[in-house]
């Protein structure tokens, strides 16, 4: 579904992502973790279009993405939640989903409806999916910090993808929060019959939920593999989990 | 295309230029620490210059001296400067960009009309400083010593103001807030009295440049706008925020400005803004700027 | 009424939903935004001509045109979040193709207000592909600096602008078809003027209006709120950008059009950029993040205006005082001071019922 080769990216001569590699499988869950600074946000740049790569292919069922800019990326079937809270703070929640589900459809060139009545039911349909019914009308800037977190989810999910890229989607959350969200994120990607790509610093998140895991470290790929053989692995070991394993 | 002719010109690009400079510093230092573009900053150089006549005017039984006139000129407008931004810029600091930008154009209407009350509408003189009376002839043409005296304190200030900033513990922190004013204030850096005294200094240069014009230019209401119009075009030659991309920028103008007239007197007005717009579509953080993404 | 989600091609077992419940308790449209508010104003503004004095009618025109123009400049400030220093541009181009068309080449009005806006809308599209790769404040100075390269050209070009003394005695439209609407008959030049003019601008207004509340509005306000999530909800900002830059460039093409046959003559000062500050301010003034807030702006300062400079000629000053006391206190501007004011009535209103 997603594959990825040899991707590098350098800034001013420092190499932030150094020749990785990675397949994922449809409907697989995949994490991607590290230290802070391994390269795990400039990876997910490079894939989502955000940065464009000095090398290498990203490969997005089938067709070569590589370079595209993030609209045409999204728009190809790739969603992406990001680590820093990105939502639409002045308009209200449903409207945040609306605005998601009319760019989506390509209603962006509709200069005679009425956004406010465009498809109000999935947007509704979309917001109970993931909990946020009772704050449709709110604005969204105005919303905690864990809800913002489920409207950014609502956000990508309304683009109807086929890959979903979360950037450290249970940062700042308390264990409750976590639990709640973990759980919604397993529920709609089975729904939906969605593929997984995500970081993660909470290991128990990443060992309960992920399939595969790719360790990253100093831009490199250290270790991919099933959750058992990566944390076995005595590299890894060594250089992240430390004592934790 | 004579020799005469070519010195005169590049001489009186120069001077233009080292007096931009001085002007312009003040503009893109704030703009750099503060991300606030000051279009007061004009003002600020015609209260300046009405504050030297003004005092010359009150010194004048006494023996007119020009230098302290001068200096007096800088430090009102430096505290005008500090009362501006103590009591009511600060203020503004959390909200949009927009609205600081608008709160200094209420300063240019404010100040403008003010000079006009207090000084009238008629064109004000003040003569040159005794000891740079005349000149001397250079390359066929006569530089006036009082020109070559702006075309050196320009490049001083540049290199004080550029050792100051690289040197000095105080210059660590405006670059260090350049980059990342948050980070400066949860670094117990004082961020509040640096902005004020960014904005006091960069006053008191605008007063200065003020000041020192007046030997060459009339006094008029208006000046301030016609300044700051150049003041802008020299720092987004040069790069906003960056000191020496200020002093390069505004010997380009002002040497572009300078040859511009003598090859096409009719679009010289064309010309400058042309010459801003093509800087902004080719390389928008100028010369010396920070690549923005 | 329910719609089918949309697939992409690639075979996937169609996601299961959860069962509908009751939609979500908030009428889709609230009350207040079913009033037909531009024909409200439209007939309320219509009797002017009537009832009021000549010199009544005269101010009412200019601020019916200033209104136009704020309201195109909000479609770039308040919807999309683009701080253009540079709209008096388009102003001035419709100003001067309208002009020029109708006095030196003896054009009708009807062909030379189209013209004035398609003109205005040519070189937004040209000067806006180069502003929207920028940003923020340098995307302001680039507006800025073409905006001063026309009033440069405007000065200079004597030939065709009339240089430093622009055209005069731009004429009136040919309104004498206008006597046959039941009472226009007695209405002076200026009267009939004033119709014409309210009802072009009425009709732009509603344009605009049905512009901002269109799911191509609504993309403008995503871009406006978050320029990174937008792109990445798959939308093409540039793109959006450029349109909302060509389509506010049209109107306010239009609107100088009008303006230069109001004053009887056109000026580089029409470009000159005080007049974009001027219009910015009167944006602001009324509140620009409500569609109503530009020409209750544009009313108030063109009101102001006449009222101070017949007092004194120390008008920037009290501008630039209004402005503060605009910033500093009443950052919501008129419209806004007013919805803080209803909030603050309701919620009282709800403590003593409860």
């Amino acid at each position: 579904m997603l594959e990825i080769h040899g991707l590098h990216k350098s800034f001013a001569g420092f190499r932030a992502v150094n020749d990785v590699s990675l397949t994922v499988e449809s409907r697989q869950i995949v994490a991607v973790i590290g230290p802070n600074g391994a390269g795990k946000s400039t990876f997910f740049n490079l894939i989502t279009g955000h940065l464009r790569p000095d090398g290498g292919r990203v490969v997005l069922g089938g067709r070569d993405i590589t370079g595209l800019p993030p609209h045409r990326i999204c728009g190809l079937g790739m969603g992406r939640s990001f680590q820093l809270t990105n939502i639409f703070p002045r308009l209200t929640v449903l409207q945040n989903v609306q605005a998601a589900l009319l760019a989506h459809r390509k209603r962006g060139r509709d200069f005679w409806s009425r956004s406010e009545l465009l498809f109000r039911d999935d947007a509704e349909a979309l917001l109970r999916s993931i909990g946020l019914a009772a704050v449709a009308g709110a604005i969204a800037g105005t919303l905690a910090y864990g809800n913002q977190k489920q409207l950014e989810l609502g956000i990508a999910l309304a683009s109807d993808p086929s890959v979903l890229l979360l950037d450290e989607p249970t940062a700042g959350m308390s264990a409750g929060e976590t639990h709640e969200t973990i759980s919604l994120l397993q529920r709609i990607a089975e729904e939906r019959s969605l593929t997984l790509l995500f970081t993660e610093h909470d290991m128990a998140v990443v060992f309960r939920v992920a399939q595969k895991i790719a360790v990253l470290y100093q831009g490199r790929k250290l270790a991919e593999g099933p959750p058992e053989a990566v944390r076995a692995n005595p590299e890894v070991r060594r250089v992240y989990l430390g004592e934790h394993a | 295309m004579t020799v005469s002719l070519i010195a005169a010109q590049f001489l009186s690009g120069l001077t233009t230029a080292m007096f931009l400079f001085l002007i312009a510093s003040g503009l893109s230092l704030v703009f750099g620490v503060m991300r606030v573009l000051n279009f007061a900053h004009g003002s600020f150089y015609m209260i300046g210059a009405y504050m030297t006549w003004q005092v010359m005017q009150w010194l004048q039984p006494a023996g007119a001296s020009f230098w302290l006139a001068a200096l007096a000129a800088g430090a009102t407008v430096a505290l005008l400067g500090g009362v501006v931004e103590r009591l009511l810029l600060r203020h503004l600091y959390g909200q949009e960009e927009l609205y600081q930008l608008l709160f200094t154009y209420a300063l240019v209407l404010i100040l403008g009309d003010a000079a006009k009350y207090i000084w009238g509408t008629g064109q004000l003189s003040v003569h040159r400083p005794p000891v740079l009376d005349g000149g001397f002839h250079l390359l066929g043409t006569t530089l006036p010593f009082y020109n070559l005296f702006i075309m050196l304190v320009g490049p001083a200030i540049a290199i004080g103001g550029g050792l100051l900033l690289s040197r000095s513990s105080a210059g660590r922190l405006l670059r260090a807030a350049a980059y990342d004013r948050e980070m400066l204030g949860a670094l117990g850096g004082n961020v509040g009295m640096l902005y004020t005294g960014m904005f006091v200094v960069s006053s008191f240069l605008a007063g200065l440049a003020g000041a020192l014009i007046t030997p060459i230019v009339s006094v008029v209401p208006g000046m301030d706008v016609q300044v700051i119009v150049q003041a802008f075009i020299v720092v987004v030659i040069g790069g906003l925020g960056s000191f020496w991309g200020t002093f390069w920028g505004a010997v380009i103008y002002g040497l572009t400005l300078s040859f511009g007239i003598l090859a096409f007197p009719e679009f010289s007005l064309f010309s400058v803004f042309a010459l801003m717009a093509v800087v902004l579509m080719v390389r928008p953080w100028g010369l010396f700027g920070r690549p923005i993404r | 009424m329910s719609i089918q989600l949309s697939r992409p091609p690639a075979a996937r077992p169609p996601a299961s939903r959860p069962p509908a419940g009751p939609p979500l308790a908030r009428p889709a449209l609230p009350a207040i935004r079913r009033v037909p508010w531009t024909l409200l104003v439209f007939l309320l503004l219509l009797p002017l001509p009537w009832i009021g004095s000549r010199y009544n009618t005269f101010l009412g025109t200019e601020i019916v045109i200033d209104a136009l123009f704020a309201v195109s400049l909000n479609l770039l400030l308040g919807t999309t979040g683009l701080v253009s220093f540079g709209h008096v541009a388009y102003f001035g181009i419709g100003a001067y193709v309208c002009g020029i068309l109708m006095k030196t080449y003896g054009v009708s009005f009807a062909i030379a207000f189209p013209a004035a806006g398609l003109g205005a809308a040519a070189f937004s599209v040209v000067f806006g592909y180069f502003c929207v790769r920028l940003t923020k404040i340098y995307f302001a100075m680039l507006t800025l600096a073409f905006s001063q390269i026309i009033w440069a050209v405007c000065f200079k070009w004597n030939a065709v602008t009339g240089g430093d003394q622009g055209i005069a005695d731009v004429p009136f439209p040919n309104m004498h078809w206008m006597a046959a609407i039941p009472g226009a008959e007695q209405l002076s030049e200026n009267g009939r003027f004033y119709l014409l003019t309210l009802t072009l601008v009425a009709l732009s207004v509603a344009a605009i209006g049905q512009i901002t509340r269109s799911p191509f509005g609504r993309m403008l306000t995503a871009i406006r709120d978050n320029r990174e999530r937008a792109a990445f909800i798959g939308l093409n900002v540039r793109a959006y950008e450029l349109a909302v830059f060509v389509v506010a460039g049209g109107f306010a093409g239009l609107s100088g059009a009008l303006y230069g046959i109001f004053t009887r003559g056109v000026f580089p000062d029409y470009v000159f950029w005080p007049k974009s500050a001027e219009v910015m301010i009167m944006t602001i003034l009324g509140g620009m993040s409500f569609f109503w807030g530009p020409p209750v702006g544009a009313l108030v300062l063109v009101w102001l205006n006449q009222e101070i400079t017949n007092y004194t000629q120390y008008w920037p000053f009290v501008l630039g005082t209004m402005l503060l006391v605009l910033l500093f206190a009443l950052p919501g501007g008129v419209l806004g001071g007013i919805a803080r004011l209803a909030g603050a009535l309701q919620r009282r209103v709800a403590r003593r019922d409860a």
